[in-house]
């Protein structure tokens, strides 16, 4: 690799070709503050508050975007620099509303934070006049608050060039800029899929979940409700982080002890769901192979990733599984299978799901999710929402004890486990498929092909001489270039999972803030360490799933599970004002 | 070949257009088929004749005689005395005007002699007024697409460079970055396709040049781009052209069809291997646009806002690939280098900055309208020989050079030689080459608000501080005007504008402030009589004037 010297504040340092200013503060120590970068999303270079000088140059330079070049001379604290930074902020804030306290993001805020670290103490300009559009609370998942929003566009970057949906633009010019779906109309009327990856990147408070705090604290007080619970695999591996510990720790045990003293009745897990999804879709998998049905197949665990294809796919529709994700097959045999065993009315059982998502809230709020005669969820709440639950009750996470799940809907497999990183179904679906097939054991249960955070990841598997050829797609963009690829006739899968969200549920919408790839990746890890933790690691292995088959379901693909487990999904188009109502 | 002996240049510009030249033009032709005159006499609409005020306006040579302000009994006279009897219609020529009695002066001498054609020099405008821009074979006979078939027949593309570059020639869009310079780092680049795009969406308040240009002599920008495209190996030139420009429009692509038919655009120019083609595209009138990787992102169909740089467009533009954006007036500067040599240029103009600059005059300056005069022409000259002076005698308050971007500069720079370097280092920019002359009656902070309304209309939204800051400024130069800033704003008023020219994306962003800063450094005590309520000019409402104050 081709380096060069450059000078930062009087210290030499080499740094490869093509690095960027902040790249190489960043190697002397000197983390220059930023606001509209991030990480993983193209370089803006807009929000102007990362500006150093740059010895010859006419004006100061953006350290997101410059590259350095041999002998470059950087300065990124004289008074020009500071002044810079300090008025641009000040020109941020003076556009903002003043009322941290009662914003969502108060403490978590990156403008906030700026503020202080900048020095900034007094406002200077006059106190805003204008007005910005309204709060667009029209869908089921998200709140996009355009008076917080500052402008950065990482929103836009993620909407657009990560998940290919390109649900909101920059609208209006200069002072009059807003961040919106196109035509002035709500988000509920445009193809956004509610995935929340745009809450993750946003610095402020301006785009967030709706909020499920207040019903499920409701429920908690309501002694005439049964309030069960049920956490996605993700969560286990990234909840920590919102009390402080590092990204990559399993935090399974105190999860549960942690929900058991918000007063749950039951802690139960939505990695039992997940088992049975195997056991159910792998069926339907086989089903298909067998009688040549809709190849190839393609998973239908992740709500944003049904969205999407019913928005911009809605001619294949058939591809999709039609089992219902593992939250809505929890949420249907809670008040169908428990409720019988267990004698409570299901009128009386409240369903609460912690979920790495945000477009779960919209999923369990799909009118035709309901088939045990009730809402099957009655509430998704994220990981962020959690996390607030347990801060607001002063439950000291870190310190708590580990607990287990609830039998009989808490029993779950290192299978089910991994359903939270992008490759994670597949392989759960390979682990079981292969041995129901060729009746024998796997000597491995390990397809490390297809996990990771790459876009589009492919697999064979040899099933007893025949070969089935899979693929893995996370994120949205990847999911589009894997159905182009099948809508040109050059897809020879038979069997693909899609998940919507970067790296899979582990980097979903819902998830603490911030979510990077970098932390993503800890998270990954975090859920293949879990898998290998548990004695079982096949869905068909799960003890609470056969008994379930034996007391309930009867068998896979079977009439109840017909009724309480499959579904069908909706065309939508790409101008849905009408569908997505 | 007919033998006329008499030509009629009627004027054809948007200015002389839109006061009614093409319905003079009509009478004019029945007059002369009415006298019976029509085998004799040769009407031709041209480009703009220059003094855009006093349209709309004709010249009728051999005579040389300018005829202005006109109106349909005016060329009934001009048809019966001149055209006919062959004597000048002295109360209708166009004259000089004098500052000093802002009244008509002087006699009747051709027009060659008048200060305002005198100290002109006529490089891009060359054609401008003299030839039918509608006709190729009249630009072909004044040494038209001489200089592309010099260069493809007998020059190598790093020849062509090499001459640019010796020229030093600068960009006349506004910036001034050395166009040879430009043109040899696309040169360099390897790839399969590169852009030549002519930069026609002049949104510059009160510049008007690029457009009389292209109405005027659009071969002279066609044969520019031509040789640009030959010289970096660029096969494809587009043209973004204002929307608002219809007759630019009409006639680039006149002109473009001209010169595809004559197999001057096409495959194998000229029987070399030379490919070029181009094509037009309008605008939709954002300002912002005219920065040239807005103006690729326009062409995109993308927002129009600017890109971050680098990458240059230079070198990743159009597409992505490397794409030359130059100005109109810097490429019809183009042939007459390649024709008389860089070193003719060089002996235009000053040693730094050589050849002429098209100006366009306005505000309160008798000859309003479009001139080119050699770079270093002093701010008098300009304003008192070239403009003829202030009308009714008033005194000269400020000159913003540059267009609204500029800054502005007060008397004791009336003897400053106008150049890029020069006009940079006071803290204003030569620009587009709008002059915009302020007489005493106007009120600084007054007009000030006006340019400042502009940015805020005009800044895209992309950056914080273009976006954010032009509207700062506007509410504090309003606050001044209504009496209610403080002193405290005045001075954030400084920081703010120090912060936006360091560190805004684009050049919009970075010069918004230049007039606000250089007003408040020549004119602090206006600013100050703001302060204390009053307005010395008696402009702003609020306020009270000076002297009844005390």
């Amino acid at each position: 690799m081709e380096m060069v010297k450059v000078t930062v504040d009087n210290q030499q340092v080499e740094v490869p070709k093509g690095s960027t200013i902040l790249e190489a503060a960043k190697k002397v120590g000197i983390k220059i503050p930023t606001l509209c970068y991030h990480e993983d999303l193209d370089v803006k270079a807009m929000c102007r508050i990362c500006v150093v000088e740059v010895v010859g140059a006419r004006t100061l330079q953006a350290a997101c975007s410059q590259p350095v070049s041999d002998g470059m001379v950087i300065i990124t604290n004289s008074p020009a620099v500071r002044r810079a930074r300090k008025i641009n902020l000040e020109l941020l804030l003076s556009n903002h509303p003043q009322d941290c306290l009662n914003c969502v993001r108060n403490q978590r805020c990156e403008l906030q934070s700026l503020a202080d670290q900048l020095g900034v103490q007094q406002q200077r300009f006059r106190p805003k006049t204008k007005t910005k559009s309204p709060r667009d609370e029209s869908t089921a998942a998200l709140i996009r608050d355009p008076e917080k929003c500052i402008l950065c566009r990482r929103c836009v970057e993620v909407c657009h060039q990560v998940q290919s949906v390109g649900a909101i633009s920059p609208a209006n010019r200069g002072i009059d800029t807003e961040i919106a779906p196109a035509g002035g109309v709500d988000l509920n009327d445009v193809a956004c899929v509610q995935c929340g990856q745009c809450s993750l990147v946003c610095p402020v408070g301006a785009i967030y979940e709706q909020d499920h705090t207040e019903r499920v604290w409701s429920a908690l007080a309501d002694s005439s409700k049964h309030v069960v619970v049920q956490t996605a695999p993700a969560i286990r591996v990234s909840i920590g982080e919102e009390f402080g510990l590092e990204p990559g720790q399993v935090s399974t045990g105190k999860l549960v002890a942690a929900l058991r003293r918000l007063g749950f009745a039951r802690v139960f897990d939505t990695d039992f769901t997940a088992d049975l999804t195997i056991i159910e879709e792998g069926h339907e998998l086989l089903e298909r192979l067998n009688k040549g049905g809709t190849l190839p197949m393609i998973t239908s665990c992740s709500p944003g990733w049904i969205k999407f294809i019913e928005h911009f796919y809605p001619e294949y529709l058939a591809h999709l599984s039609t089992c219902k994700s593992p939250q809505q097959m929890f949420g249907a045999l809670a008040k169908t299978y428990y409720a019988e065993k267990t004698g409570i009315d299901p009128k009386d059982i409240y369903v609460v799901s912690i979920m790495p998502c945000t477009a779960k809230k919209y999923e369990c709020g799909r009118p035709e999710m309901t088939d045990s005669g009730y809402a099957d969820v009655d509430a998704a709440l994220t990981t962020r929402e959690l996390a607030k639950m347990i801060r607001l009750a002063g439950i000291d996470f870190a310190s708590l004890p580990e607990e287990e799940y609830d039998a009989p809907l808490g029993i779950s497999t290192g299978a089910a486990v991994i359903f939270g990183a992008s490759g994670g179904v597949m392989e759960a679906a390979l682990r079981t498929v292969y041995e129901v097939v060729t009746e024998e054991t796997l000597a491995s249960v390990d397809f490390k092909a297809v996990r990771g955070l790459e876009g589009i990841k492919e697999a064979e598997v040899d099933l007893k001489g025949t070969k089935v050829k899979v693929a893995v797609a996370n994120g949205l963009g990847n999911a589009r270039k894997l159905m182009d690829l099948i809508k040109e006739g050059k897809a020879d899968y038979q069997f693909i999972e899609i998940m919507c969200c970067p790296g899979g549920c582990i980097g979903g919408g819902g998830q603490p803030i911030p979510t990077t790839n970098a932390i993503r990746e800890k998270r990954i890890k975090a859920i293949y360490d879990a898998d290998l933790g548990l004695p079982l690691r096949k869905s068909h292995e799960n003890p609470a799933v056969k008994t379930l088959y034996e007391e309930f379901l009867k068998k896979p693909l079977g009439e109840k599970s017909h009724h309480l487990l499959h579904t069908d999904y909706t065309k939508r188009g790409k101008y849905p004002e009408a569908a997505n109502r | 070949m007919t033998i006329y002996r008499s030509h009629v240049l009627v004027c054809g510009g948007t200015p002389c257009v839109l006061k009614g030249a093409r319905t003079l033009k009509d009478l004019l032709l029945k007059e002369i088929e009415r006298y019976q005159l029509s085998d004799e006499i040769r009407v031709v609409e041209t480009g703009c004749l220059g003094p855009c005020d006093d349209g709309p306006v004709l010249i009728v040579y051999p005579e040389g005689a300018m005829y202005s302000k006109l109106k349909p009994t005016d060329i009934l006279k001009i048809v019966e005395h001149h055209l006919l009897k062959g004597r000048i219609v002295e109360e209708l020529v166009f004259r000089e005007r004098k500052s000093s009695a802002g009244a008509l002066q002087g006699s009747a001498v051709p027009l060659e002699q008048e200060k305002y054609l005198s100290l002109q020099k006529r490089v891009v405008l060359r054609n401008c007024g003299r030839i039918n821009p509608d006709s190729i074979d009249e630009y072909i006979a004044n040494n038209g697409y001489l200089a592309l078939g010099q260069a493809v027949t007998t020059l190598t593309s790093d020849q062509v460079v090499k001459i640019v570059a010796d020229s030093k020639l600068q960009g006349r869009g506004g910036a001034g970055f050395p166009t040879g310079l430009k043109w040899s780092f696309t040169a360099k680049t390897t790839s399969d396709q590169k852009y030549i795009i002519c930069n026609a969406d002049e949104g510059e308040p009160g510049t008007f040049k690029d457009r009389l240009i292209m109405e005027g002599d659009p071969h002279g920008i066609i044969e520019g781009m031509a040789i640009a495209g030959y010289a970096v190996g660029a096969s494809q030139g587009i043209i973004y052209i204002r929307g608002e420009y219809g007759l630019s429009i009409e006639r680039m692509k006149n002109a473009i069809k001209q010169a595809t038919d004559y197999g001057l655009l096409g495959k194998k120019i000229l029987g070399t291997e030379f490919n070029f083609e181009i094509d037009v595209r309008s605008g939709a009138g954002a300002y912002v646009c005219g920065e040239e990787t807005a103006l690729i992102e326009s062409l995109e169909g993308n927002r129009g806002e600017p890109r971050v740089k680098p990458p240059f467009p230079g070198i990743a533009g159009l597409w992505g690939k490397p794409t030359i954006v130059n100005n109109v007036e810097t490429l019809a500067n183009i042939a007459p280098i390649i024709l008389n040599g860089p070193e003719w240029f060089r002996s235009i103009g000053t040693e730094n900055c050589p050849g002429t600059k098209v100006f366009t005059m306005l505000g309160d300056i008798n000859n309003q309208g479009l001139v080119e005069v050699p770079m270093g022409i002093t701010l008098r000259e300009i304003v008192y020989e070239v403009g003829g002076g202030i009308p009714g005698g008033r005194g000269f308050k400020m000159a913003q050079t540059g267009g609204t971007s500029g800054g502005c500069l007060p008397s004791e720079f009336l003897d400053m030689p106008m150049d890029y370097d020069t006009l940079s280092k006071v803290g204003s920019a030569l620009g587009s080459g709008a002059m915009l002359i302020i007489d005493d009656t106007h009120c600084i902070v007054d007009v000030l608000k006006s340019f400042m309304k502009f940015f805020c209309h005009e800044s895209c939204g992309k950056c914080t501080p273009c976006r954010e800051g032009t509207t700062r400024l506007y509410e504090i130069v309003l606050a001044l005007s209504e009496g209610t800033a403080t002193d405290t704003e005045i001075q954030l008023l400084k920081e703010l504008s120090g912060a936006m020219q360091l560190s805004a994306l684009c050049g919009l962003g970075q010069s918004a402030p230049n007039s606000l800063l250089t007003c408040l450094n020549f004119f602090a005590d206006e600013f100050q009589a703001h302060l204390n309520g009053q307005c010395p000019s008696g402009i702003c409402k609020n306020l009270t004037i000076e002297s009844e104050a005390v």
